[in-house]
């Protein structure tokens, strides 16, 4: 088995590359890769808490939950989320934050790294 | 065991329009204290690539500051360049924007040793084939 880390850059809302990179990080999971995410930029939309289904929308913290129940780390940009209002009180449970430095990090720890992106 | 990631960052968006930009560039940076979180002789050395709309990143004269009220992406490049990353600009999609290498930044001005590097396409390939990991902004 393999480690695997995933860094994403688009927003929740607004694009479906937040919820493709948070799909595959299950799929690779499931098949008992270690998995570590990153998200950065407006894609520490999905560290918030409180998010609400909607029909219409891409709605992600109940996967994001049970991955992270699941051993996966999923770590969020600290000075992007703060910058958009998202302080430690509105982070979602065991939803880590840390600096960049982190996923620079994972990626030489990792034996394959997909970069996916912003908008 | 020295483990030395290399990674290559390729902006190919233009400044100001979307964040991508500068966060490749406040990527590259954090490069100096991912250590903390790795084993002795682990390191990770990005460079940095401009290629098409990319390009005008690395334009001298910003006014972001003025205009916006935030530091420019000149900026970010300079900072670049003095911890000694590689910033590499590709020469052909400069000449299609009629860029000439006087209107590039200077890092020079925050005291750095460095400077932009305009290579051809090929090289920056060459550049791409050699890197052991590839994220593109």
């Amino acid at each position: 088995m393999a480690t695997l880390t995933i860094g994403c850059f688009s927003s929740l809302v607004g694009s479906m590359s937040l919820d493709f990179a948070v799909k595959l990080a299950k799929a690779a999971k499931e098949k008992g890769h270690d998995v570590n995410m990153w998200v950065s930029g407006n894609g520490t939309m999905l560290s918030k808490k409180g998010q609400r289904a909607f029909k219409d929308y891409s709605y992600l913290a109940k996967t994001v939950e049970a991955l992270i129940a699941d051993g996966v780390q999923v770590t969020a940009c600290e000075a992007c989320a703060e910058s958009r209002g998202f302080h430690k009180e509105d982070t979602m449970e065991n939803f880590k934050r840390h600096s960049m430095d982190w996923y620079l990090a994972k990626c030489v720890v990792s034996d394959k790294v997909l970069h996916i992106g912003g908008e | 065991m020295a483990r030395e990631l290399k990674q290559l960052f390729v902006i190919q968006r233009p400044p100001y329009k979307s964040e991508n930009p500068k966060l490749a560039l406040t990527h590259a940076m954090a490069s100096q204290t991912a250590e903390i979180y790795l084993e002795d002789g682990e390191s990770v050395v990005p460079t940095l690539a401009f290629v098409g709309d990319g390009v005008l990143n690395v334009l001298n004269n910003q006014q972001a500051m003025k205009h916006y009220g935030l530091s420019s992406t000149e900026n970010h490049v300079q900072m670049s360049l003095l911890i000694d990353l590689r910033v590499l600009v590709c020469k052909e999609d400069l000449e299609a924007r009629g860029i000439g290498e006087d209107r590039l930044a200077d890092g020079s001005a925050l005291g750095a040793d460095m400077t932009i590097e305009v290579l051809p396409f090929s090289a920056i390939m060459a550049e791409m084939e050699a890197a052991d990991q590839l994220l593109f902004f």
